[in-house]
């Protein structure tokens, strides 16, 4: 510790890059989103003018909405699977634990793009595996990609792609539990449920913690699976899904700039407001 | 480590098997389904059932078709990924493990302030910067270049928090005074010394990036508006765009053997370095 200054080399190319690649753009998407291109005037400064056109716009309030209720439903569901399967593998009771382990974790590996392409390919009407079925036992299946379900599908989707990453952090931290905690445990005559929940769901929640957040950033920037599945539903899946769809189409094809930047700021001070809010919560109720 | 005696007792429970085979079952179903319908001519793809083998055996002329493609677009998509992967996973790495390392290893002026804002941006999501990124690199005219895929891939915060939990107990102060006493330079330790004994971490860390960027769709997407220098998933993609684009030659085999043809080495490189990852989270998750 003596050497003062040595620690900033070692950490300066890092900063450089994650100044000119993260900061910087974060500033500039700040900088953009106060001005607005306008037919007379040119490029004029207008302060939160976008701020305030994002505050009353329905298709972007649209697609918020839709993103919290994925949230709401989507995460909890994968959160338990992941749960109840990480528990399943630190059991003791599993008969191939590695073989379970390593499947149940390999959709992750998947890209979120080819995930996309092969659900939607099964759920797809061409040649759909539900259609089929449908056709063959004459079963009143629902249409995986219409209106009521389209979003449930993407969540399928979301689900297989992250339940086994979310199964291993869980039992990451069930491993690191100590073994004497355990055989005291048994001493005191604690059941199998007893020591569950007295000792793995503590031991569980800064992992637990970790878990959410992660997929509650997930969720908010939801993307790739409803802009894949778009081309397979083009009537259920717009091009305002979810807001970084939304922002992707004003910057890209509307050429809507400043008011894009306005949109990616709001939802990246929301994902971060949400992030933050779930850490608090976590680190309060364990104090 | 966990005493196993008391737990070995335990018998094996068949519900507990049968459940978490139907997870399995789940988990490896759309992958089933890859390999199956990779075997299939685009027209046996409509006429025979998806979950089972039917129609000629068209694996090999599936990868012929692929490979040659509009000129063997794939193998260049292929190129373009793993030198996306090499340099931007790569470079992330290497810039997370030495920064990791100095902020757990060294006092310097600004510390407190470097890692206030480090940390803090781990919670930033990729995805919500692609929009702002984008806007930037556009203006300076770097989109369109295999540099506005690259320099974003290069920051991983997160890895680097990884790098940093990770130092603090794997390499032990007294072996850096002991070097320096030796007279040992400060960049000569890192690379002799600490780096082997952080090298779990670095593979963890190695592992996250590479996924990352192999999978990179949004980031691409946005930024490259010429096929020649798509990854293999932007690639895909675009493939399927035009199966559905009036008069577009619709080529779902081609889509599908692509498919499992970008999923294969990505999973050999899961496969081989998988019992890295448990160590890496464990690290990640347990220590806050």
């Amino acid at each position: 510790m003596r050497v003062k200054w040595t620690g900033w080399a070692f950490v300066g190319p890092f900063l450089a890059v994650f100044g000119f690649a993260l900061v910087a753009p974060i500033a500039y998407a700040i900088y953009l989103s106060l001005f607005r291109q306008q037919l007379i005037g040119g490029n004029t400064l207008v302060w939160f003018a976008n701020y305030r056109e994002a505050l009353t716009d329905p298709q972007f309030w649209g697609s918020v909405r839709r993103v919290a209720v994925f949230l709401a439903v989507q995460v909890p569901i994968m959160l338990v699977l992941a749960l109840l399967a990480a528990l399943a593998l630190d059991s003791a009771r599993l008969r191939w634990t590695p073989l379970y382990r390593l499947s149940i974790f390999l959709p992750y590996a998947v890209p979120a793009v080819v995930a996309s392409l092969m659900w939607g390919f099964m759920y797809g009407s061409q040649f759909g595996l539900v259609a089929r079925l449908r056709s063959a036992l004459h079963l009143g299946l629902p249409d995986p990609l219409s209106g009521t379900w389209v979003l449930a599908s993407v969540g399928n989707i979301v689900t297989w792609e992250f339940a086994g990453y979310n199964m291993l952090i869980f039992y990451a931290a069930l491993r690191a539990i100590p073994g004497d905690l355990y055989e005291a445990a048994e001493i005191d005559g604690a059941g199998g449920l007893r020591i569950a929940r007295s000792i793995k769901l503590p031991a569980l929640r800064p992992a637990g913690v970790v878990a959410v957040v992660f997929s509650v950033i997930g969720s908010l920037q939801l993307f790739t699976e409803p802009d894949v599945l778009m081309k397979l539903a083009p009537d259920t899946i717009t091009s305002t899904f979810t807001p970084n769809m939304y922002a992707y189409n004003l910057s890209f094809a509307g050429q809507e700039y400043n008011y894009s930047a306005a949109i990616a700021v709001v939802m990246g001070v929301l994902t971060v407001l949400a992030a933050s809010a779930v850490q608090w919560y976590g680190r309060r109720r364990a104090a | 480590m966990r005493a196993t005696r008391a737990r070995r007792r335990q018998r094996h429970s068949l519900t507990l098997n049968l459940l978490m085979t139907v997870m399995l079952l789940y988990a490896v179903l759309p992958l089933f389904w890859l390999i199956v319908n990779s075997t299939k001519s685009q027209k046996a793809l409509f006429t025979t059932f998806g979950l089972w083998f039917g129609g000629r055996f068209s694996l090999w002329s599936n990868i012929h078709q692929v490979l040659t493609y509009d000129n063997g677009i794939f193998l260049r998509w292929l190129g373009n990924t793993v030198l996306y992967v090499v340099v931007g996973a790569g470079g992330a790495t290497f810039l997370a493990t030495i920064a990791g390392y100095g902020l757990a290893k060294y006092r310097f002026p600004g510390r407190r302030a470097v890692f206030a804002v480090v940390l803090g941006a781990v919670a930033v999501p990729g995805t919500a910067l692609a929009v702002p990124t984008f806007l930037f690199f556009s203006d300076l005219h770097l989109t369109n270049t295999p540099w506005a895929v690259i320099l974003p891939s290069l920051v991983s915060p997160f890895g680097l928090y990884l790098i940093w939990v990770y130092a603090q107990d794997a390499v032990p102060a007294e072996l850096l005074d002991a070097a320096r006493i030796d007279g040992a330079g400060e960049f000569r330790t890192f690379f002799r010394i600490s780096l082997r004994l952080l090298a779990p971490g670095v593979v963890t860390v190695l592992l996250f990036t590479i996924v990352a960027t192999w999978n990179n769709y949004f980031l691409p997407l946005i930024m490259l508006s010429q096929p020649t220098w798509y990854p293999l998933t932007v690639g895909l993609n675009d493939w399927n765009i035009q199966s559905y684009t009036a008069g577009g030659q619709a080529i779902y085999n081609l889509v599908i053997t692509g498919s499992l043809l970008t999923v294969i080495p990505i999973m050999i490189a899961f496969l081989i370095l998988q019992r890295y990852w448990r160590s890496g989270l464990a690290a990640g998750s347990v220590k806050q």
